[in-house]
């Protein structure tokens, strides 16, 4: 380690040099920064460039590397550059990293400065973070600010570029929580990072490009993260899924899952691999959730057949009204009146399938049997109107007919003048 | 009644007189007479047409914000408004369709000779402007489809050297197609082009009275030989009863492709996406636009589209030119005619159905 | 012509039968469309880009109402202050009918708690779009609602 110093403080006072004679006419220009200037030179860990640090939000507001570091930024003597006397720290210690960031950054004062309505709590949060936690215990392997948030080219978490910008949240966590050797000593599983890139939250973030979707700190926090607790994931839900969660709090189905610690919305819809519910999850088969824990033919299993059902039934009532009123269009009838109620069965359905989460045949029933009507009428109209298309083929074959009759009586008529 | 009525006029407008030569017209009867209905048949469709336009115009609106709501509206709402707007459609194209088979059967028949020359001429005329009805009225439902051939079809035009800029300016009422292309091209459909081809039409029809029917070269070679042989049929009432049952077979033919394949909306046009593949324009201009394609984008130093305009319009005047390069005395000329005559039939015919076909 | 012998009266009779009749009734096939063709429908409103959404006075302030807008829903919200908006009521999650609350006065759509401001702008759950602003403008007494221009 020590001759590896020497070497790198004999290579340090020789760039020093070298760049001391290079950049001695633009010295005078700006302010001198030797850090930057040696250290650009640098290999491996020890390498910050000027073009990567221009990236960083701190440099691009004043801050140098002195700010953090403490030194002489003046001195291209590294004895100087780096000497204690001029306040140098070195390389941040891991478990001093929240401390340092935070004297700036929990300062409501010193930000008000930069930006008033940025956040002045994370290092609060953070301490009551398993993260937070683990390294006030002496563990130094856990997430620190800059494990998050990079160091040297830190972005705002507005671009895009950031790692902690929602569209790249899930990736960054991934980094230790996906790694089984780093995750092992914890007993964590790493498969969440997995699972999360085939639920319908993803796809609405990456895919549909809504960056309001969820991602890994939506649920879990950012700074002061620690899953939710058992006893209250459907709070967690509820932020988004009203309905459903006013729904369930007030059905069988609470208080059952309290009782036995099973966490409210997960049992069914998992935690991380949260896919696109559809009718088969009320079924009986692979995708089916109610018979996990439900026996066949006992009440509930019955309760879920009719629901399914029902459902099933709308389903197809919708699509047949649909294909009766697409022949009819295509036959040139006029049918968007029933077009227009079709939209209001189809919102019967979706109200019926947010219902299910009152466990309560009854009331899915409610919304069930209201679509059913308005798609009676509709497939009645998609009838009717090809009714109208049979009478149109019936006029054509009269006038048809009376032509042929005319035909003939011309032939005839000519038959008799020339004979 | 129809005595009462007549004798009434007579006395106040002497009509025996205007109709005495009708009463001796006489229409030739030979083996290829049947041809002789074309013509007439190719002006039902056209009076169908003049009068299933006239009743659209009822109901349809040229902007636009308006017009295809407004076909939509005449094929939903306004009763028998699609068999209406359905017989239009259909009408116009077998109008053109028997407006084809009308010229060809007068180029196999050799009806164009002298002294009817100008028959013909006013005939070649006639067709384009009718090739020109469908064009200007495709455009009329502002759909998609009709959007994007009228595109490319004035595109074409503007391709020719230069007048076909301003030409192509001229028709689209702008540098693009726009609600100002509808209006303009609504004008010359109902208003321009029916002046111009009942004028032609009338004057076309005139030639025919003065001069009679034509008879085959051959037929008529048999005749002069052999006058005897000779046949006629009146053309009152006999050839006109007879006409008027191929009338009837075309209602009846109209009819049953109006009811049994009613003519389709589409989606309404919309500027600013991207012309859907494969764009193709009416089948009655495949055999022109197929042409085009199969012509290199560059012959030499000219452009491929320019030679292939220039092309088509030298064709085109020397197909109307087509009588004065026949002469009675020269068999030449005569077989070279009749040679060019199958070649244009198989040409069209052919470049049709790999126009279809082609992607 | 021949005047052989005399025309068979019954075969007369089968052309005056034919003829006339199938004149007769030709004519009327055709007669008929035409005449029904010329009766104006009940409906005269195309239904295209503009639409008739209300009469004035129909609307409450503070208050909306749900018109057809071709074979789609709209949404017209008469606001406290006086001014008329109309939007798509078609909801840019799932597809349900929204409806203004003048609780909120904000528009909802109570399939998923989906929040539009009277911009039409998603503000809150599940809406990954906003709604379609269309133009209104009164007309006599009439609010008529249509699609935006393009610029």
């Amino acid at each position: 380690m020590a001759s590896l110093r020497n070497n790198s403080l004999f290579a340090a006072r020789f760039a020093a040099l070298a760049a001391s004679l290079l950049l001695a006419p633009s010295l005078s220009a700006q302010a001198v920064n030797s850090c930057l200037d040696c250290h650009s030179a640098q290999d491996g860990p020890l390498q910050v460039t000027p073009e990567k640090f221009s990236q960083d939000i701190h440099a691009q507001k004043g801050l140098t590397c002195v700010s953090c570091h403490g030194g002489d930024a003046s001195s291209y003597d590294p004895d100087q550059a780096m000497s204690r006397k001029a306040g140098w720290k070195g390389k941040i210690d891991r478990s001093q990293i929240p401390q340092l960031c935070g004297s700036c950054h929990s300062n409501p004062a010193f930000m008000r400065q930069y930006n008033p309505s940025l956040r002045t709590d994370q290092l609060d949060q953070y301490h009551t973070s398993m993260h937070g936690k683990r390294l006030a215990a002496g563990d130094t392997k856990v997430a620190v600010c800059v494990d998050c948030h990079s160091v040297h080219d830190l972005r705002p978490p507005s671009d895009p570029r950031s790692p902690v910008n929602p569209v790249n949240v899930a990736k960054t966590c991934s980094r230790c929580h996906s790694d089984v050797a780093l995750m092992k000593p914890y007993g964590i599983p790493t498969d969440q990072f997995a699972n999360y890139s085939t639920s319908v939250h993803h796809e609405a973030m990456a895919v549909r490009g809504d960056l309001s979707a969820p991602t890994c700190t939506t649920c879990h926090g950012n700074h002061g993260a620690l899953p939710p607790g058992v006893d209250k994931v459907q709070n967690v839900c509820s932020n988004c899924h009203v309905f459903q969660a006013q729904m369930y709090g007030k059905s069988s189905h609470f208080k059952a899952f309290q009782d036995k610690g099973l966490p409210g919305c997960v049992v069914c819809h998992s935690n991380h691999a949260i896919h696109m519910p559809s009718d088969a999850m009320l079924g009986v088969g692979p995708a089916g959730v109610c018979m996990k824990c439900h026996a066949p033919g006992d009440r509930c299993d019955q309760a879920r057949a009719s629901i399914l059902g029902n459902l099933t039934q709308l389903d197809a009532s919708i699509k047949d009204a649909d294909q009766s009123l697409r022949l009819a269009e295509s036959a040139g009838m006029e049918v968007s009146e029933a077009r227009l109620t079709q939209d209001q069965a189809q919102d019967s359905l979706t109200k019926a399938r947010v219902t299910i989460h009152t466990f309560q045949t009854a009331l899915v029933d409610a919304d069930i049997q209201s679509g059913m009507k308005i798609a009676a009428a509709n497939l009645k109209a998609g009838r009717d109107a090809m009714v109208e298309r049979n009478h149109r083929r019936i006029g054509l074959g009269l006038c048809l007919l009376a032509i042929a009759f005319m035909l003939v009586g011309l032939w005839l008529y000519i038959k008799k003048l020339e004979s | 009644m129809f005595a009462f009525l007549y004798r009434w006029l007579d006395e106040r407008l002497h009509l025996d007189e205007l109709i005495a030569p009708f009463k001796h017209k006489t229409v030739p009867r030979h083996k290829l007479s049947y041809w002789y209905f074309f013509g007439g048949i190719t002006l039902f469709l056209f009076m169908i047409q003049v009068l299933t336009g006239i009743l659209l115009l009822l109901y349809y609106r040229p902007g636009a914000n308006e017009a295809f709501e407004s076909v939509q509206y005449i094929m939903t709402r306004v009763q028998f408004g699609w068999l209406i707007r359905s017989i239009h459609s259909w009408s116009a194209n077998l109008m053109i369709f028997t407006a084809f088979v009308h010229m060809f059967s007068v180029l196999f028949l050799k009806a164009y000779r002298k002294p009817r020359e100008l028959t013909w001429v006013t005939g070649v005329i006639l067709l384009a402007l009718v090739m020109g009805f469908g064009f200007s009225g495709y455009l009329l439902p502002w759909n998609t489809l009709a959007f994007f051939a009228t595109k490319v079809g004035t595109e074409i035009a503007g391709q020719v050297p230069l007048i076909g800029r301003p030409l192509m300016i001229f028709l689209r009422g702008g540098e693009e197609v726009t609600g100002a292309t509808l209006t303009r091209f609504f004008g010359f459909h109902v208003a321009v082009l029916p002046g111009i081809v009942v004028v032609l039409i009338a004057i076309h029809l005139f030639f025919v009275q003065r001069q009679g029917m034509s008879v085959p070269p051959k037929v008529e070679a048999e005749w002069t030989v052999n006058p005897s042989a000779r046949r006629e049929m009146k053309f009152f009432p006999n050839f006109a009863l007879r006409e008027l049952m191929a009338w009837y077979v075309a209602m009846g033919v109209l009819a049953a492709l109006a009811a049994l394949f009613p003519w389709n909306l589409g989606v309404k046009a919309d500027p600013f996406i991207s012309a859907p593949a494969g764009i193709k324009p009416e089948w009655y201009f495949l055999f022109m636009f197929q042409t085009l394609k199969l012509i290199p984008s560059k012959v030499w130093i000219i452009d491929g589209e320019v030679l292939g305009v220039l092309g088509c319009s030298l064709a085109g005047l020397l197909w109307l030119l087509l009588p004065f390069f026949e002469n009675e005395k020269s068999s030449r000329a005569k077989a070279w005619v009749t040679g060019i005559s199958i070649f244009a039939l198989v040409y069209v015919i052919g470049m049709t159905v790999y126009g279809f076909l082609a992607q | 012509m021949c005047a052989d012998h005399a025309p068979d009266p019954s075969r007369r009779r089968a052309i005056e039968i034919f003829l006339g009749g199938g004149l007769l009734a030709s004519l009327a096939s055709f007669l008929y469309p035409v005449l029904r063709y010329f009766v104006p429908p009940a409906v005269t409103d195309l239904g295209g880009d503009e639409v008739v959404a209300a009469k004035l006075g129909d609307l409450k302030p503070n208050s909306g109402k749900i018109f057809r807008f071709g074979s789609k829903p709209g949404l017209l919200i008469l606001t406290s202050d006086g001014t008329y908006r109309a939007l798509s009521a078609t909801c840019t999650h799932l597809g349900c009918t929204v409806q203004y609350r003048p609780d909120l006065r904000e528009i909802w759509c109570a399939c998923h708690n989906g929040i539009y401001d009277l911009n039409g702008r998603n503000v809150s759950g599940p809406p990954p779009r906003p709604l379609t602003v269309f133009d209104v403008h009164e007309r006599g007494d009439e609010i008529v609602v249509n699609r935006k221009r393009e610029a």
